[in-house]
């Protein structure tokens, strides 16, 4: 064991980033001003909510929050999808 | 004997190992899940390679067959050490107050009509130098560009044809 | 084992990635949010974020090998956005060109729109 946490801020660091970057999704889900710019800040937002998850796992080590990761990627891009083609098509499922 | 009807059914079934790259890939992506190489996962995954793509054939386009295998580890490399520059020339111009890209449209056009190959290189296009593929028109055989930072639209098409399509057309065909 | 007994060159390898991984997601969102049209705005987060979510998911591979669990279900997540990314940010861009979306640079007007 040496003296110097350094996991400890770069863990730190890593969560203010994200979560940054969340807020500052957050204000473009919020302004928008066109409808597909708001799903593209939700795709933003669910890639940054996957990254927070996996931090979160390397802080309690534990191998459980792999699998939330895993669940928010794909039914995030499944969110995107449906959404990008329910604005293009007007209709999820032709 | 087999009646010349249940050969036409068993054509349009495909065989086991059609889709070699597919059967490879959920084989590997089993494994993952599981993390382990415990011989009832390894039976599992090779059942799934196997029948996964069997039973998917219908739905499938042409096979997924890398030809020159050499070529194509190269061309990995090539395009993971793209996408690192091209972060860094996104980040540049995202942290740069003062800059000003220039935005424009490119038609890039299509030498190959290979599904694969066109559909890698429209992913290629997407995760690599300020550029991301919008529409792939599959009638007049061209990918509409769009480029953040770029004052030549002509020698930017010419780029990605000869960096990325010639390499994924040697792979494919 | 806890995080702080990992071997120290490791320990720097992983703060590495981790503070990498956070500066390219927080640079996908500035410039989602700074740049003036939506297609200018795709390209933010379609590119910075996968490399920012790699860094962290990387990171965390390194840590759980240096705790002695050797693993690689993080590729996976890894993978998994990696393939997905240009599909999700085509299909958006398909939409924002069917609802004329303004862009800054002139569309080409043969273009059919999708």
């Amino acid at each position: 064991m040496n003296g110097l946490p350094l996991i400890e801020w770069a863990l730190n660091f890593a969560f203010v980033a994200v979560g940054a970057a969340l807020v500052l999704a957050a204000w473009r889900l919020v302004r928008g001003p066109d409808a597909i710019d708001r799903v593209l800040a939700l795709d933003t937002m669910y890639i940054n909510v996957v990254a927070l998850v996996i931090l979160l796992g390397i802080r309690f080590g534990t191998a459980l929050f792999f699998d939330a990761g895993l669940l928010i990627a794909l039914l995030g891009f499944i969110a995107t999808v449906a959404l990008s083609r329910y604005l293009s098509r007007g209709d999820v499922i032709e | 004997m087999t009646e010349p009807g249940q050969r036409e059914a068993a054509r349009r079934r495909g065989g086991w190992f059609d889709h070699p790259a597919l059967s490879v890939l959920l084989a590997a992506v089993w494994l993952l899940v599981r993390e382990s190489l415990a011989p009832a996962d390894l039976i599992f995954a090779v059942v799934m390679g196997l029948v996964v793509p069997r039973l998917a054939h219908g739905f499938l386009d042409k096979a997924f067959k890398p030809r020159a295998l050499f070529t194509a580890v190269r061309f990995t490399f090539i395009v993971l050490w793209d996408i690192v520059i091209s972060n860094m020339t996104v980040a540049r111009i995202v942290l740069d107050p003062r800059s000003s890209p220039r935005p424009c449209w490119i038609t890039v056009p299509l030498a190959t009509h290979h599904p694969g190959a066109i559909t890698l290189l429209a992913t290629i296009i997407t995760t690599t130098p300020g550029t991301v593929s919008c529409v792939v028109d599959d009638v007049r055989w061209e990918i509409l560009v769009h480029a953040l930072d770029c004052d030549d639209p002509q020698a930017m098409a010419a780029q990605i044809k000869q960096r990325y399509e010639r390499p994924l057309m040697e792979i494919f065909e | 084992m806890a995080l702080d007994e990992i071997h120290g060159v490791w320990q720097v390898v992983i703060a590495l990635m981790l503070v990498v991984g956070g500066v390219f997601a927080l640079v996908g969102a500035v410039g989602m949010l700074r740049f003036p049209d939506f297609y200018m705005r795709l390209h933010a987060p379609t590119k910075a974020t996968t490399l920012g979510v790699g860094g962290v998911l990387l990171a965390s591979m390194a840590a759980n090998w240096g705790q002695g669990n050797y693993g690689l279900h993080e590729l996976l997540i890894t993978l998994f956005l990696f393939i997905t990314a240009p599909v999700s940010a085509n299909l958006m861009a398909k939409a924002a060109l069917h609802l004329r979306v303004p862009s800054k640079a002139p569309v080409p007007e043969d273009q059919p729109r999708p």
